[in-house]
């Protein structure tokens, strides 16, 4: 009887033991799904990137990209994600060390960062709008707002995700669902400024020189 | 490199998240990798427009690879490998989406009213 119990013991001891294996799978079962999310969201941008690469010499007789960009402030606002990606970087090192007040500070900056580029970003369209570019004017124009344009969607999203999590922090601390949560915006972030790298060089450099 | 093997450590809990040197090592290559292509740009450096384009798009491929592995700490065996198959996969579609369809678009305009300097051009001829 009492070996039964203690084999029942051990069973349940080797189970919960799997259970908390399991949970564990589960945790790095988010960060692999929002990867599989990325890596759609890269079809998207890849598809808008094909739209352009079809279209974006189709001037219908309106401005062409010579015309319009200012490479300057084009590598003004890539300077400014890339900033963003590094202090997310530090933010997240912080979080390893358990440092909340630091990574708060971090993903301040990070934030501040993200807007000065979606800034930059509102500038230069405003300004193509008043210069008559709007996405009615051509067939480049269409599709040159289609690609930029989401790409801003996306981080003003990762902005107003960054103050949700914030909060976060803010109530809860570093437990392991925020931890998540972080590692989870910064694949996000990250992934966002390698699209960037796409649209500056294809869209931007490729198009003055062309 | 020490980075390297430490994330790689750190790999087996379930995704890296790297080192201070790690992450600086990945932004200052990153801050070369994009200098110089808009000094390309901006300094009109070559008179051969499709070399410096061939060099532009170059130069972002490598940036995009050292974000990969640098930033977004994508190693072969993060999440058993799982990362890079999805991501290599999602890089073919990427690359048959888009060459495809300038491959296929290519003669668009074929059947195109012809513009204003083609005519041009052929009221210009003997």
């Amino acid at each position: 009887m009492s070996t039964e119990q203690s084999a029942d013991a051990v069973e349940f001891y080797v189970r919960s033991e799997q259970h908390d294996g399991e949970e564990h799978h589960h945790e790095t079962g988010t960060m692999l799904g929002f990867w599989v999310y990325l890596m759609s969201d890269c079809l998207i941008f890849g598809s808008l990137f094909a739209v352009y690469a079809v279209l974006g010499q189709n001037y219908a007789a309106g401005p062409s990209p010579a015309d319009l960009f200012e490479i300057e402030m084009i590598l003004v606002s890539t300077f400014m994600l890339l900033f963003s990606s590094i202090t997310y970087g530090f933010s997240v090192l912080r979080m390893e060390k358990g440092d909340l007040k630091g990574m708060q500070l971090w993903l301040i900056v990070t934030g501040l960062f993200g807007l000065a580029f979606l800034g930059l970003e509102v500038k230069e369209f405003t300004h193509l709008w008043h210069l008559g570019a709007t996405p009615m004017a051509s067939a480049f124009l269409s599709s040159f707002y289609a690609l930029v344009g989401t790409h801003g969607l996306h981080v003003t999203v990762g902005c107003i995700w960054l103050v949700v999590l914030m909060t976060q922090l803010q109530l809860h601390g570093i437990t392991p669902e925020n931890k998540r949560r972080v590692l989870c915006l910064s694949m996000f972030w990250h992934f966002l400024d390698l699209i960037w790298i796409g649209v500056f060089s294809f869209v931007y450099l490729a198009g003055v020189l062309v | 490199m020490s980075a390297s093997s430490n994330s790689t450590h750190d790999n087996h809990h379930g995704g890296g998240h790297g080192t201070l040197r790690s992450y600086m090592v990945g932004f200052i290559l990153s801050v070369v990798l994009t200098v110089i292509p808009f000094w390309l740009v901006l300094g009109d450096v070559f008179d051969n427009k499709t070399l410096a384009i061939g060099i532009v798009f170059a130069l972002g491929a490598v940036q995009m690879i050292v974000h990969i592995f640098y930033f977004l700490h994508v190693t072969f065996r993060a999440e058993e490998g799982w990362l890079v198959m999805s991501l290599s996969f999602t890089v073919l579609l990427v690359v048959i989406v888009l060459s495809g369809s300038v491959w296929v678009m290519y003669h668009l305009d074929e059947n195109m009213m012809p513009s204003h300097d083609q005519i041009e051009q052929v009221k210009q001829l003997p």
